[in-house]
Parts: C-alpha cells; sequence; structure tokens
C-alpha cells in the first residue's frame, strides 16, 4: 500500500512540475496560436544549465532563476526569427530547437548528474527548516506545489494586466493590435519570451528532482504541452469560470497520472510514444467531437 | 489635412500578373471633411485606404499628415492618429475577450500597455455610457465576450471602440456592407452622429450608392484608380441617388461588368 502511496505523489509531483511547461505551452498555443517548437528544446535548456550551477554549487534558487533568464532568450531567439526574419512560425521554432540541442550539449559537456552532496531545491537550508521532518517524497512534494501554484498566480495576475489583455489581442485577432498602434510583432516576441522562461524553469525542477540532465529529455515534450493543454481545455470548456492555467495545470497532472498507470499495469517503456501519440489524437478527435456537437446544437 | 501626392501602385511587379493600379494619383482630403468613396470592385477604393494606413507599400509618391510625410512610417504608428473600422466585424473586436476588456484596450490606445491592471473599475460608468448611445442593450454585457455578439453589435462595438481615444481620422472601410438593412443604418447614423460629435475627418469606401449621397460632405467615385466623377459642398447636398447611379452604371457598361 506504502509503494502505492508513494507512486501516487512522485506521479502527483511529476504533473506539478510540468505543470509549468504546460503554462509556457498554454501561452504560445492557445494565447498566441503559435505552435512553438523551441520547447522540446527549452525545457532540456533549463535542466542542463541547472546541471552545471548545481554541481558548481550554486544556491539552488538563484539557479531557478537563471533557468527562467536563459529560457526566456531561448523565446527571444525564435521570435526575432519569426518577426524580423519573417520565418514561419513552426520553422522558426525547429531551427531554435534543433540549435539549442548542441548548445545544450556545450552546456552540459555531455549526459550529466548531479551529485548527492550537491543542494537542490529540495533540499536546501530553508527548505529543510521548514520542512525538514518530512521525507524527501513529501518535501518535492510540497515544494513543486507551491512553485506550480505561485506559477499559475503570477500568470494569472500577468494576463489582467495591460500587457496581459494585448498579449491575448494579438493571438485573437492581430489586426486589432496594429489598429491600437502597436508592433503586434514585439507583442509576439514578449508571448514566446514568458512561455519559453517557464518551459526552462520547468526543465530546471526536474533536473533538481532527479538530479540529471540528458540530451535526449526535450524529445515530445511539445507534444507533452500540447496535450495537457488540449485536456485541461476540453475538460474545463462548459466551464468558463475555470481559467486556462488551472485547467492546464489539472491537464498535465492527469496526464502523468494517465502514464504512470499505463506502464505501472505492465506497458513497455518502448511503446510509451505510441500510445503518447494514440492518446493525444484521442484528445483531439475527442475535443472536436465536442466542439462540433455543441456547433450542431447552436 | 491629409494628402496623397503622385502616388504609384502596381500590384505583382515584375511578373506576369503585373497589374498597375495608381499611376500618378493625387488626392486631397481637408480636415473636417467626411468623404465618400464610391466605385466598382478592382477600381481602388481599399487600396486607396490601405495606402493611408500603410497596410500595403507603394511604388512611389507621397502620403502626407498635415504636410508632413508618413509614407516611410511603419503601418502600426500611423495608426496612433487613425480609427478603422473593417467590413468583417471580426476584425476590429477580439472575439475571446468581454466587451469591458474589448473597451479597456481600446481606452488605453496612445498610452503604453504595462503591468498595471487591466481593466479600469472606475471607467465602466463610462463605457456603459458609451455604449448605452447605440441604443443595443449592449451597457448591460459589459462582461459578455464578444463571440456571443451578433455581426451588428460587434461592429457597433468596433465603431465605439475605434473612436474612443481622440484619433485624427476615420477610416471606414464598407463598415455596413456585412450587416442587414436595418443594422447597417443604425451604424450609418451612429457613424454619422461620432464623426460630427468629435469633429474627425471620415474616409468612408461603400458600394451603397445612398449612403454616399446622404452622408458626408464630399462624394468620389472612382475607376481603374483613378477619380473621375467629384461632388462637394453644396452640390453634393443637391445631390440625388440617380445622378450618382447613372454615372455608375454607364461605367459599368464601358467596362463591360
Amino acid at each position: 500500500m506504502n509503494v502505492l502511496l508513494d507512486l501516487a505523489i512522485s506521479t502527483l509531483t511529476q504533473g506539478l512540475i510540468y505543470a509549468l511547461l504546460s503554462y509556457g505551452v498554454y501561452i504560445t498555443y492557445k494565447i498566441l496560436d503559435f505552435p512553438d517548437l523551441t520547447v522540446d528544446g527549452s525545457f532540456p535548456l533549463g535542466a542542463a544549465v541547472t546541471a552545471v550551477l548545481l554541481t558548481r554549487g550554486t544556491d539552488p534558487f538563484l539557479t531557478l532563476l537563471i533557468a527562467i533568464a536563459i529560457g526566456a532568450l531561448a523565446g527571444l531567439v525564435t521570435g526575432l526569427i519569426h518577426v524580423r526574419l519573417h520565418v514561419r512560425d513552426l520553422l522558426a521554432g525547429i531551427i531554435t530547437m534543433t540549435a539549442l540541442f548542441s548548445i545544450n550539449l556545450q552546456i552540459a559537456g555531455s549526459n550529466m548528474t548531479v551529485e548527492r552532496a550537491a543542494s537542490t531545491i529540495f533540499t536546501a537550508d530553508p527548505v529543510m527548516a521548514l520542512l525538514g521532518a518530512l521525507p524527501l517524497i513529501y518535501r518535492k512534494l510540497i515544494v513543486s506545489l507551491l512553485i506550480a501554484l505561485i506559477g499559475k498566480l503570477v500568470l494569472d495576475v500577468y494576463l489582467k494586466t495591460k500587457n496581459g489583455l494585448l498579449l491575448r489581442a494579438v493571438g485573437d485577432n492581430s489586426v486589432l493590435v496594429t489598429s491600437l498602434a502597436k508592433d503586434k510583432g514585439l507583442v509576439k516576441i514578449t508571448g514566446l519570451v514568458i512561455a519559453n522562461a517557464l518551459v526552462a524553469l520547468s526543465g530546471a525542477i526536474v533536473c533538481h528532482e532527479q538530479r540529471a540532465f540528458s540530451s535526449t529529455m526535450g524529445t515530445g515534450q511539445v507534444v507533452f504541452g500540447l496535450a495537457t493543454v488540449i485536456i485541461g481545455t476540453t475538460l474545463f470548456r462548459s466551464m468558463s469560470f475555470v481559467k486556462g492555467t488551472t485547467a492546464v495545470l489539472v491537464g498535465s497532472i492527469l496526464y502523468k497520472g494517465c502514464i504512470q498507470i499505463a506502464i505501472s499495469i505492465g506497458l513497455p517503456a518502448n511503446l510509451l510514444k505510441l500510445v503518447t501519440a494514440v492518446l493525444f489524437l484521442g484528445i483531439l478527435v475527442f475535443g472536436h467531437a465536442r466542439k462540433g456537437g455543441v456547433k450542431a446544437h447552436a | 489635412m491629409l494628402e496623397l501626392k503622385n502616388i504609384t501602385k502596381i500590384y505583382n511587379p515584375g511578373t506576369i500578373t503585373e497589374m498597375c493600379l495608381f499611376e500618378d494619383f493625387s488626392l486631397t482630403i481637408e480636415n473636417g471633411e467626411f468623404l465618400s468613396i464610391v466605385g466598382s470592385n478592382g477600381s481602388g477604393k481599399t487600396s486607396l485606404l490601405n495606402i493611408i494606413c500603410g497596410s500595403i507599400p507603394i511604388e512611389g509618391g507621397d502620403v502626407l499628415v498635415g504636410g508632413e510625410s508618413i509614407v516611410r512610417q511603419q503601418d502600426y504608428k500611423r495608426y496612433n492618429r487613425i480609427g478603422r473600422v473593417y467590413q468583417n466585424p471580426a476584425m476590429g473586436t477580439c472575439p475571446s475577450l468581454t466587451i469591458l476588456e474589448n473597451m479597456s484596450l481600446a481606452d488605453n490606445k496612445g498610452q503604453r500597455y504595462n503591468l498595471t491592471a487591466g481593466i479600469n473599475k472606475k471607467r465602466r460608468a463610462y463605457y456603459r455610457e458609451q455604449l448605452a448611445s447605440l441604443g443595443l442593450g449592449l451597457e448591460d454585457k459589459l462582461d459578455v465576450k464578444l463571440e456571443s455578439l451578433s455581426g451588428g453589435q460587434r461592429q457597433a462595438v468596433a465603431l465605439i471602440m475605434a473612436t474612443l481615444t481622440p484619433v485624427d481620422f476615420l477610416i471606414l472601410d464598407e463598415h455596413t456592407a456585412a450587416l442587414d438593412p436595418k443594422t447597417a443604418e443604425t451604424i450609418m447614423v451612429l457613424t454619422d452622429k461620432i464623426v460630427r460629435e468629435k469633429n474627425l475627418t471620415a474616409m468612408m469606401v461603400t458600394h451603397n450608392l445612398r449612403y454616399a449621397v446622404q452622408y458626408g460632405s464630399r462624394l468620389i467615385m472612382m475607376n481603374e484608380g483613378r477619380v473621375i466623377y467629384e461632388k462637394a459642398g453644396a452640390e453634393k447636398a443637391a445631390l440625388a441617388v440617380d445622378d450618382v447611379l447613372h454615372i455608375f452604371t454607364e461605367i459599368s457598361i464601358e467596362c463591360g461588368n
């Protein structure tokens, strides 16, 4: 029984950590209407930077801020390629993602592990002072929950500011942004910067949690992000009072739960991506069918 | 004063489909003038508006506002002095934002979109008042998303939004064309009221000859990138729809339309 509980807790923790990535994809895919593939590169970028910094004994919480800044930079690059060099959105993301694969390896040298002695956000002094009595697995849960909630609240507040309203407007109707005498390209870049900062933060926390960076850890993260956004927003479509960020947070936890259940009942790890793809297709078709249904009634 | 000087506009330059629309085209619009522009499809009406707003590039000529050239200014910067309402009601508003959020966005035009609260609760009463002037009952729907409004309601909100902050020019690009006759009438009456009250310089492209004759202080008819008929002042006021229709039909026959 304890094993099951532990498994449930660690799955929940995973869902919370990856929710930050989902917020990022929510901004690009749902708000900006920009299919941003940078994510597959900016996620391991956050982890690579963090692995190096943790190994050097940098303050664990400082590594998060640095990962945010570096992730923002990745988003800026994609934004500039798309807006200033007029490269298609999808291709702009692919270019940055491809470049980041090499850059990540340059940063980390190779796949690397963070040794036990290095302190992480789950073992740092302030956390131990408050939660030291709890086992590591609970500390991970609580710290991840706090970060996921803070991320959500900050994003919720931002989306209600003037700048946030403009961001929501640009994906909805970019012509209006031009009519408001604002450069729509700049607004798009802002969105990509925020999104990839969140994605890199997610990667950084995964690195804290697993004490490892692997060059391939970014593979499939875009799909994960898209799936959680679509699960979340489909699930809560009829409940307009539920915020988008809440929806994708729930989506992220549900998704991680589904995958964990699939593995627990004996699904070979080699088939995981296949199952992911089928699950993703299912969600899209299901979501589409429901949307169509609503229209048919209208 | 808005001046278009010796404009050359070529579509698809250097290709087999190259088409010269404007050649040495000039037009002056005085401050406070309400200009109605009519003409058949492809005569250059909408291109004219797009050139003023910087939405399309030109091959030659100059656009001047108050004697100052704006031809090198990027489109979004030009909108600091221009409000524009499009034919498609969806272009002037954000469907997934509420009326209140849309109004707040428009209300902040000309200022910074920073990290302060997007919605100023104190302005709510002012927005209600503006919307109430439409007589569509929208003042009680501030928290409704634009996507659930009808085309006419959206266009009414778009018109209010385009003129909420002080602008010099109002560009109306067939803004009643997608609406039913009754709603179109409502929007047209409202447009006229706003243009008068705010003393705007307006340019309206329309296919509705009655609107062109009934509203505005000056009328021009365009054909193949040239102004072929023009009436202003007292002459314009005395104009009947049939007079314009007659000329319109003549050109159409000439062009084989």
